[in-house]
């Protein structure tokens, strides 16, 4: 077998161009050999170009993406939003989307030209050779349909099954995904299922007609950790099966539980490519490493996440004929020709060796050595990355004795759709001192949020009490909690939702303020610029709307606001969970330096271990409305106590020590 | 901001010409509406009528031009009270807790239950016929519906994140219904009312078609339409222009009205309407 | 009692508080009519005042205004509506009679404008094409046409000039084609519209993405998924469809001398009849209600997400 000695070499590079070289038909990167189908990969792309046409001229969402894809193998591509990740994604099947024109120097599945195809064409291919999961369940499959029919559609759709057949299948193949009692869920509806269910049954969709490769857009992005190591379980046995699996995802560590290779996307191309274990232990691309510097976790408490602290790093514009290479724009290491020339693929070095497999069992036969190119396209991979900026101290502010909110056993419940009461919060009870950051921990529907409108006094308490300064804060009419509002100041998960749309960011401010009329926010403009410039925005926002803001943006107005009236707690509501890693960074480091600044206290709730880690000085863990675990951020999540805790904490996906010690 | 198109500037145009036509016809039309010409009666249009002459030779151009005043007034006039007791109810009911809500919206679902042709007929033949009273019966059978949208509106703005926020700076119910609720609810609403002046320009030509409109010889082109109809198989162009007005005029506020609501749309992004 | 029959039950309930709130309106309404409702029953002709006075008591008028409430609302739940002034016969045989025509053309109508709507939006949604547009435009016309103009019109061309329909009347096919043509014409511009949008918003969403990448067709993708989410904004559009096909049948029946509700009661408006005005009333009230219930049963079937009923 002549790939198979291919393998044991370094791969050719290709020395000019994006595209990767074709000239016997091998391909580089393809290094996992299938026994069982040994001709060659199932998906091959070289320079697939996508433009959308927009009112604004035409836009390239992705700028010459070249990969391939074998049997059994699991290549992720990661990028953050607008990347052109999930655009290269649906190339694969034909459905970019109107207004996009599709090209490519060679676009093909098993042999298979897949370029000018049309659509007839095009619908044997999509569900029957190559299945497509999306990320949201709840919104992918028809909500007034039936899971099972919307399974049965493929069967129906390539005519696999008769039709008399097809709902017992549909059952199966329920089944095959591992939801439990799968002929009641055939019969249900998507809002009826839990979210991993609903994942499971649009997975099942995807895989009824036995296609070969399985495309995963964010598959697990809306779910809660311990779902997503199930989903992510079940897309590794598929790979075990010899399924070639496509994950497509913005989170680095999601992708290292499960993918052979990583390919770094950025404004529309690769930046980066190679094996799992070379892109994570020594990233090369200046991006690659930003991306992993950005992630917050246990290593990176008391830094700063983000190597900027302006606001000023949106995705690039990507006009089809912008020369140089697209990150110079936000890069630490830029030279002069990055500007002008786009880079070429640099060889890191080939790593050759075998690894354990790290998502489920694999059959033994398929467990052969993998050899993956290692490559960044960049000019500058030989530079040292620079070192992380110490964050302000945390916790010096803290004194014992200065307890600003106490929640003394504070119990909620709501009134359910079938007009039986559910508790959402149960006896919860916790103190907040001034200057401390407390998080708040739980997955959904743990009654975070519930928590957080209490403390905010935007809900009572069926029993219980909140009280601000050892006063009460909780049941008391809204004329007496009036004049003590300005201490408590929320930041919200969606702060374009919490902007009065007809207002500009100075009026926004200015509200906080208590001046909401245009002419009085005009008179407190200083203040207002000063408030502006402690989140890192300058004056020039001032006239904005929230919608020409970018989330970075909104997020900082949002804090600025949430600080204009001079508040002593911050209640922070799922505030970085919206946003893009490397947005997300920044904003960490906002928190951290208003803190600094300002001492004042944060009740900080995220579903996020790594940020509770990183922004944290207590945690409280919640789930199902309890308390179930509270205690130093250190001793809490090194040494939790709970099963809960222990369970979250073996759900979550890590890149660190485990995997590449 | 976008670029008006040229069928936008069109109709804007002719609005303007309506509007025009409506406070000073004299401008546009020398003739009398109102003259009197037996000789000349039911004459196809000519150089000297444009749109011909009716069954007395009165000319048609002449009571076309003199008729917007009339169907603008219903039309606009309509409007206006419907959208400001539509805006009264809709708030208060959104506002003033369940109670006022519970009963405020079981009146408007009475009303709403009357199709609003058959309340319209009922409020003038309770009123009398005449101009003013085919705007308010048309005002008055359409305030529920804008009532209902007002109201759905504020209870929906209500659970915005800026109406959440703004309670956390100490504002009070007042205030949040006046500077965010009814302000944010208010700006689609007035689009939607605009649209609905063509609307009511039809409600109100109907009723004049049915004989309920202004008394006679007031020159409106639904009064004029019924007329011409009895004349059909002798003159087609009695009946034919004040149609046209009717339509013409119509479709040139819905093009303005669509043109804004897109524009408004443009600047709210996941705004209801 | 299930979940849907306590709800049906307390919809029962509520549509007859509403038909009596209607019938109290209209009540009231014609009691500050200007004008002696005793001299327009017995018509232009100067009574004689005993005999003024015996009809005078025998509709009631001789007393106080609660008596007279109380009794008009004995009488209508016993569904006595009273006798008209005009045509002399009870209100309800009256109503009964005139239902049916009404009926049928609004039916007709309906079924009309649905389907020609539904062609026009499955066809043209989500496509840039000329068809769009035009389609678009014929929409705004439609919409912006007065349809007793269109009506008249209609008459002129095919009854008057080329004979093809019968100019009055007629219960046969033929003569409801025209008066079904013209209120059609009214709601198909803004059904297609809301079905067209309603089929735009649908085909953007993921669900329809997931249906193509299972290679669904597009023909099968807009029937099977999309058009059903279209129908949702045209089930709440339900009460002013009720309300635009009555309205509507009052001008139509006018324009083509047909029997029916709308015309009985455009006459009875101008001659002050005031027993058939309320009855039309009620009745409209009650028709309208029960639609309301039988559109939420309908709403609760299209999408099954409608688990509670929201007010």
């Amino acid at each position: 077998m002549a790939r198979s000695e291919r393998t044991a070499t370094a791969s050719p590079l290709p020395t000019a161009g994006r595209a990767l070289p074709t000239a016997d038909g091998a391909q580089p990167s393809a290094g996992r050999v299938q026994p069982t189908a040994g001709a060659g990969p199932l998906i091959t792309v070289e320079d697939l170009r996508v433009t959308f046409a927009t009112r604004g001229g035409p836009l390239a969402a992705v700028r010459g993406v070249s990969f391939t894809l074998s049997p059994g193998e699991c290549l992720a591509i990661v990028g953050e939003s607008g990347s052109g990740k999930s655009v290269t994604a649906r190339a694969l099947v034909g459905l970019v989307g109107a207004g996009g024109s599709v090209s490519a120097g060679r676009l093909e599945l098993a042999g298979q030209d897949l370029r000018d195809l049309r659509e007839r064409d095009w619908r044997r291919i999509r569900g029957r050779r190559v299945g497509l999961v999306l990320q949201d369940a709840l919104s992918s499959l028809d909500p007034v349909r039936t899971v099972g029919a919307e399974i049965a559609e493929t069967l129906g759709n390539h005519r696999l099954v008769p039709r008399a057949a097809r709902a017992a299948r549909a059952v199966e193949l329920l089944a095959e995904a591992r939801v439990p009692e799968p002929a009641v869920r055939a019969r249900q509806r998507p809002y009826e299922l839990s979210g991993g269910l609903r994942q499971r049954a649009l997975i099942a969709s995807a895989l009824a007609g036995q296609p070969s490769v399985l495309v995963a857009d964010e598959p697990t992005t809306a779910l809660d950790v311990s779902v997503q190591a199930q989903i992510l379980d079940l897309l590794a046995a598929r790979k075990a099966d010899g399924e070639a699996l496509l994950l497509i995802s913005h989170d680095l560590a999601v992708v290292s539980r499960l993918a052979d290779r990583v390919a770094v996307m950025y404004a529309g191309a690769l930046v980066e490519e190679g094996s799992v274990e070379d892109l994570l232990r020594s990233p090369r691309h200046p991006y690659t490493r930003e991306l992993l510097a950005a992630i917050p976790s246990a290593h990176a408490r008391g830094t700063r996440l983000a190597i900027r602290r302006d606001a000023a790093t949106g995705p690039a514009v990507t006009a089809p004929d912008a020369a140089g290479c697209r990150y110079a724009a936000r890069c630490p290491l830029v030279q002069a020709r990055c500007r002008s020339a786009e880079p070429e693929p640099v060889a890191v070095e080939a790593e050759v060796g075998s690894r354990p497999d790290k998502a489920g069992p694999r059959d033994t036969a398929a467990a052969v050595a993998v050899a993956v190119a290692h490559r960044a396209w960049c000019w500058r991979t030989d530079e040292p990355w620079p070192a992380p900026q110490a964050g302000p101290a945390r916790g010096r502010v803290r004194r014992a004795d200065d307890v600003v909110i106490e929640v003394d056993t504070v119990w909620k419940s709501f009134r359910g759709p079938d007009g039986s009461r559910r508790p959402a919060v149960r006896g919860v009870s916790f103190e907040l001192r001034a200057g401390e950051t407390v998080g708040l921990l739980g997955e959904s529907g743990s009654g975070k949020s519930t928590t957080a409108e209490i403390v905010l006094g935007l809900l009572e308490p069926d029993d219980g009490a909140v009280r601000l300064h050892g006063r009460p804060w909780s049941r008391l009419p809204e004329a007496a909690r009036r004049p003590d509002r300005h201490r408590i100041q929320l930041v919200p998960q969606d702060p374009l939702g919490s902007f009065d749309p007809r207002y500009t960011v100075e009026r926004i401010v200015g509200e906080a303020l208590s001046a909401p009329g245009r002419r009085a926010a005009a008179r407190r403009r200083d203040r207002i610029v000063e408030l502006l410039g402690l989140v890192g925005l300058g004056a020039e926002v001032l006239p904005r709307r929230a919608t020409q803001l970018s989330g970075g943006q909104r997020q900082r107005v949002a804090i600025a606001r949430a600080l204009a009236p001079e508040p002593e707690v911050l209640v922070c509501d799922e505030p970085v969970s919206a946003l893009d890693v490397s947005i997300q960074a920044q904003i960490l480091d906002v928190f951290a330096d208003v803190q600094d600044t300002l001492g004042v206290a944060m009740l900080f709730i995220s579903h996020d271990l790594g940020v509770i880690y990183h922004a944290c000085d207590r945690v409280l863990v919640m789930r199902d409305g309890e308390l179930v675990e509270q205690g130093d951020v250190e001793q809490v999540l090194r040494a939790p106590a709970h099963d809960y805790t222990r369970a979250l904490l073996a759900a979550v996906p890590r890149l660190d020590t485990a995997t590449f010690a | 901001m976008r670029r008006i198109g040229p069928g936008v500037a069109i109709s804007a145009l002719l609005v303007a010409l309506v509007g025009l036509a409506a406070i000073w016809p004299g401008l546009l039309a020398r003739a009398d509406p109102n003259a009197v010409e037996p000789v000349d009666a039911l004459l196809g249009p000519s150089g000297a009528h444009w749109f011909g002459t009716d069954q007395l030779g009165r000319d048609v151009y002449s009571r076309v031009v003199h008729g917007a005043r009339v169907s603008l007034f219903i039309g606009v006039g309509a409007t206006a009270i419907a959208l400001l007791l539509g805006c009264l109810v809709g708030m208060l009911a959104a506002a003033c807790g369940r109670l006022v809500d519970e009963i405020l919206m079981q009146i408007t679902d009475v009303l709403l239950s009357f199709p609003g042709l058959l309340l319209s007929l009922l409020v003038v033949a309770v009123l009398g016929p005449s101009s003013t009273n085919a705007a308010i019966a048309i005002g008055l059978s359409s305030a529920p519906g804008f009532a209902r949208l007002v109201r759905g509106e504020a209870l929906v703005i209500r659970q915005a994140g800026y109406v959440r926020t703004a309670v956390t700076f100490g504002a009070g119910r007042a205030r949040v219904h006046l500077r965010h609720v009814l302000p944010n609810a208010f700006a689609p609403l007035l689009v939607l009312a605009l649209l609905s002046v063509g609307a009511a320009v039809i409600a109100g030509s109907s009723l004049s078609f049915l004989g309920l409109g202004p008394r006679v010889p007031t020159a409106e082109w639904g009064s004029m339409l019924a007329q011409g109809k009895d004349f059909l198989t002798i003159s087609w162009a009695m009946a034919v222009f004040p149609g046209l007005a009717i339509t013409v005029t119509v479709i040139a506020i819905n093009i303005v009205g669509r043109d804004l609501q897109r524009r408004f749309e443009g600047r709210h992004p996941g705004g209801t309407f | 009692m299930t979940p849907t029959a306590r709800w049906l039950a307390r919809r029962l309930a509520l549509s007859v508080l509403v038909v009596v709130g209607a019938a109290t309106v209209a009540f009231g309404a014609l009691q500050i009519v200007p004008g002696d409702p005793v001299h327009v029953m017995m018509g232009g002709a100067a009574p004689s005042p005993e005999v003024y006075q015996q009809t005078r008591h025998e509709l009631g008028y001789d007393r106080p205004l609660p008596v007279r409430y109380g009794r008009f609302l004995g009488q209508l739940l016993r569904g006595d509506l009273g006798r008209s002034y005009q045509l002399h016969r009870p209100v309800a045989e009256v109503i009964g009679s005139q239902l049916w025509p009404t009926v049928q053309l609004a039916l007709a109508a309906f079924g009309l404008a649905f389907v020609a709507a539904a062609a026009l939006a499955v066809a043209t949604a989500g496509r840039r094409s000329g068809w769009r547009r035009l389609s678009s435009a014929a929409e705004l016309v439609m919409i912006s046409t007065p349809g007793f103009w269109v009506g008249v019109l209609l008459l002129t061309a095919f009854s008057f000039r080329l004979q093809l329909f019968p100019v009055a009347g007629g219960d046969s096919l033929e003569g409801i084609v025209l008066p079904a043509v013209t209120l059609a014409l009214g709601l198909i511009g803004v059904f297609a519209q809301v079905m067209r949008e309603g089929l735009e918003r649908a085909l953007e969403q993921p669900f329809v993405l997931s249906a193509r990448a299972r290679g669904t067709g597009e023909t099968a993708v807009r029937l099977r998924h999309a058009l059903r989410h279209a129908l949702i904004p045209m089930v709440t559009l339900a009460g002013w469809i009720v309300g635009t096909l009555l309205g509507g049948a009052v001008l139509v029946e006018t324009i083509f001398s047909r029997e029916g509700l709308g015309r009985i009661t455009a006459t009875a408006i101008a001659g002050r009849d005031l027993p058939l005005v309320t009855g039309v009333a009620v009745v409209a009230a009650t028709i309208f209600t029960l639609l309301n219930i039988a559109v939420d049963l309908l709403y609760r079937v299209i999408d099954p997400r409608m688990k509670e009923v929201i007010r």
